[in-house]
């Protein structure tokens, strides 16, 4: 059982890597994997409601991916919660630092969590990290 | 009598066509069709691995004028 839980742990701003994570958890969570999403550092501001800035691409395909019909990661990291049930946690102290409440953030994150919850809830799994 | 869904996910990448192929399938009974247009080799591929693996009955994968045809029905 423990194998087929996935923890993603998004940390990076870059268009490329938050792309990834979104496609892991949503791809992950509609497979009927049991998926969790802790969001920290560069990444949490963009769940920041009325945040329409775009994420700064790393490389080439980033810069490509834009140009694309490629889902959004948001939408894809929204459908992973709707569609398969995953549970996107925003990291306290990156609220903390930012100093956004709760209802600053999109409706369908979870209630903050530190990283000693994440922590267990993520030892009896996989661990994605971006 | 069950009918054949359209799940038109052309021009769209890797996993747009499998994210609106799941919401079709939610709106479906058990039993109906349903075909997923895709331009996206990769969706193509990685469809019917989906399929597959969640337990739906992969029927078969056309391909035609860079669209591909993705059949399967629903089967819980």
């Amino acid at each position: 059982m423990s194998a087929s839980k996935i923890s993603v742990v998004v940390v990076s701003g870059s268009l490329e890597r938050m792309q990834m994570a979104a496609m892991v958890a949503s791809v992950g969570a509609v497979s009927g994997q049991e998926v969790i999403v802790f969001l920290s550092m560069n990444a949490l501001p963009y769940f920041v409601k009325g945040n329409t800035s775009k994420a700064p691409h790393e490389g080439d395909m980033g810069k490509l991916m834009a140009t694309k019909k490629v889902p959004e990661f948001k939408t894809l990291f929204e459908q992973a919660v709707e569609l398969g049930d995953a549970k996107i946690y925003p990291c306290s102290m990156a609220m903390d630092i930012l100093a956004v409440e709760q209802e600053n953030l999109e409706g369908y994150l979870q209630k903050a969590t530190g990283l000693t919850k994440f922590l267990h809830d993520a030892q009896d799994g996989q661990v994605w990290t971006f | 009598m069950s009918e054949k869904k359209i799940v038109d996910g052309r021009g769209s990448f890797c996993p747009g066509p499998l994210m609106e192929l799941i919401v079709a399938l939610k709106s479906s009974q058990v039993g109906d069709e349903l075909e997923v247009l895709s331009t996206d080799k990769g969706s193509a591929d990685d469809i019917p691995e989906w399929i597959n693996k969640v337990g739906h009955e992969y029927i078969s994968t056309t391909e035609a004028e860079g669209v591909w045809h993705i059949t399967l029905r629903k089967s819980k």
